[in-house]
């Protein structure tokens, strides 16, 4: 649906070469049809004028960007305008006009495309029931909250059928209920209506309960990029692993862990990872009963994505050695990841 | 009674007067708006980072506008006799003022229209392209609605302008209530006549200044 071949874009703040800023460094990917697609990255990271190019607010400077069949980075004029219609965008701040009602506000790209006013008045009732908005038509966005105006936004993205929706930072305004809310309704519409989605965030909660595959951004390159359970399972860059860290670990989790390890001058803190179906094995009963070693559990979580789940565990053993070389073995072969956290 | 505190006055001149100004103003006050938001919005467009991104229009464009907010009125006028006799035949009469009033008043709308037009949050733009919207959709349906409250307390504030400048008209021969304060009031030493003159003025001050901040409320649903 959307292919993206060593695409870069260069901004030039200045005559010389130095004065440029690269935004987007050669990067190419592609995304499937019915697709939720994620880049994560830090502010900075390139990811919104990444998405820019999808729609052609920006072009890039070397490259090629297709979408739905067109290519976007070389369409002008009239052409781009109707590709456009395909390819819609919601906005962090929600970039509704504040001079119109919400209906008013969710006709606005049917007029765009020239719908006739019976038409365009059912398909604005239509969308108003798709984002549960109904009872406030005919408020004005200053009368609504962020999440309300999040669906306006998004009935407004929909109005004209779009094969893409672009979703910049959706829901980085909005408070976690509201996240939530907004993120069950992006889903919603994409198994409705087989949408593609593609969203930027720098939330891996976001990430987490709704992408299938993520790309993780740095620099203007993409440093990572698979499966959202694969790259939870093993986050190989350094700044991935500190996005997975956002959702699967308490923040209060390494004090604690290095506080343990004070205590307990005997035995080993183990940090054991589950993903998929491993994550739902009495593990911990099977460690008791099989090993002659103590078994304190310090610490979990449990994250669901949308293929599967992914929890952490700290658990301390103390034991003879020997019977703790042992059950380590043990673990891996339930195929569990363990880390031994030693004290440094 | 009225009488006795107004010796001078001759209502029906005041009348008179009151209506020469009510036209010069309603007049100028029209084609300033027109002409201010023409200006305004190729100023808005044609500066950095807009869709139509020139600088050499917006350099030329800015430097008429600024030229003709900075001369004085009363020497605008002068300055302007020639351009005045030659569109419309005459410099005597209310109509020989519009000329004056408007390239006088307009350029000063014109970059209040600016100011208006870049409040307006570059966000709702980008999402109005992301749509598909031609340039012309966007300025009527996105810049023009969304900045309307500016506009119109802009207009408010060039009206109450545009009546003052009516009055600097008279004095020259225009007509009006500046016309007949001046010629009547000042030159003939009749101090009610400026009086009621100037009473007149400022109940259209009023007047106008109400009206702008009622429509301007109305609009506003921010």
């Amino acid at each position: 649906m959307i292919t993206l071949s060593n695409v870069s874009k260069i901004f030039k703040s200045g005559l010389k070469a130095k004065d440029s800023i690269v935004a987007v460094d050669d990067i190419s990917l592609t995304i499937d049809e019915g697709e939720i697609f994620g880049v994560i990255g830090y502010s900075g990271a390139g990811k919104s004028t990444l998405i820019r190019m999808l729609n052609g607010l920006e072009t890039p400077s070397s490259g090629s960007v297709v979408v739905a069949g067109k290519e976007v980075s070389k369409i002008k004029g009239s052409s781009l305008r109707k590709a456009r219609h395909e390819i819609s965008m919601i906005f962090q701040h929600f970039n509704l006009l504040w001079s119109r009602t919400v209906r008013e506000n969710i006709a606005f790209p049917l007029e765009i495309t020239g719908l006739p006013k019976e038409e365009r008045r059912q398909r604005v009732n239509e969308l108003i029931k798709l984002v549960g908005l109904e009872g406030r038509e005919d408020a004005y966005p200053s009368q609504l909250s962020g999440g309300q105006k999040q669906r306006v936004g998004i009935a407004r993205a929909l109005a004209n059928n779009p094969k893409v929706l672009l979703c910049d930072e959706a829901t980085s305004a909005l408070d976690p209920q509201t996240t939530d809310s907004i993120l069950e309704l992006l889903v919603d519409i994409n198994k409705r209506l087989g949408l593609t989605i593609v969203l930027i965030t720098h939330e891996m909660h976001v990430i987490r309960k709704i992408c299938n595959r993520v790309a993780v951004m740095e620099a203007g390159k993409v440093v990572e990029i698979g499966p959202v359970l694969n790259v939870f399972k093993n986050p190989e860059q350094p700044i991935t692993k500190r996005f997975v860290q956002q959702v699967t670990e308490p923040e209060e989790t390494k004090e604690t862990v290095e506080h343990l390890l004070d205590r307990f001058p005997d035995g080993e803190v183990i940090q054991l990872t589950f993903v998929g179906e491993s994550a739902e094995n009495p593990l911990i009963t099977q460690l008791i009963r099989n090993f002659k070693l103590d078994v304190n559990i310090v610490q979990g979580k449990i994250s669901q994505t949308r293929d599967g789940s992914y929890g952490t565990l700290f658990i301390h053993i103390d034991g003879p050695a020997e019977e703790i070389d042992h059950a380590l073995e043990f673990i891996k072969q339930q195929q569990v990841g363990v880390e031994v956290i030693s004290n440094d | 009674m009225i009488e006795n505190m107004f010796p001078n006055v001759s209502w029906d001149r005041i009348l008179e007067a009151t209506n020469e100004t009510l036209y010069m103003t309603a007049i100028s006050v029209a084609v300033t708006f027109i002409l201010g938001i023409a200006l305004g919005l190729l100023l808005f467009l044609t500066s950095k980072g807009n869709i139509w991104e020139n600088r050499m229009i917006n350099g030329i464009i800015s430097a008429f506008v600024n030229i003709f907010r900075s001369i004085p009125f009363i020497i605008l006028i002068v300055l302007l006799i020639p351009f005045t006799m030659f569109i419309m035949q005459t410099m005597i009469g209310e109509n020989a003022a519009l000329p004056a009033l408007i390239i006088g008043s307009a350029p000063f709308y014109a970059r209040m229209v600016e100011i208006g037009l870049r409040e307006i949050d570059k966000g709702v733009i980008e999402a109005a392209r992301s749509m598909g919207a031609k340039t012309s959709t966007i300025i009527w349906k996105v810049l023009l609605p969304e900045s309307m409250p500016a506009l119109i307390s802009g207009i408010t504030v060039t009206a109450i302008a545009l009546v003052g400048y009516t009055a600097m008209a008279g004095v020259i021969g225009a007509g009006g209530l500046g016309n007949l304060a001046y010629l009547e009031g000042f030159q003939r030493n009749r101090n009610d006549v400026t009086l009621v003159a100037t009473i007149v003025v400022l109940l259209i001050v009023f007047i106008i200044q109400f009206i702008g901040d009622l429509i301007t409320s109305k609009l506003d649903k921010r």
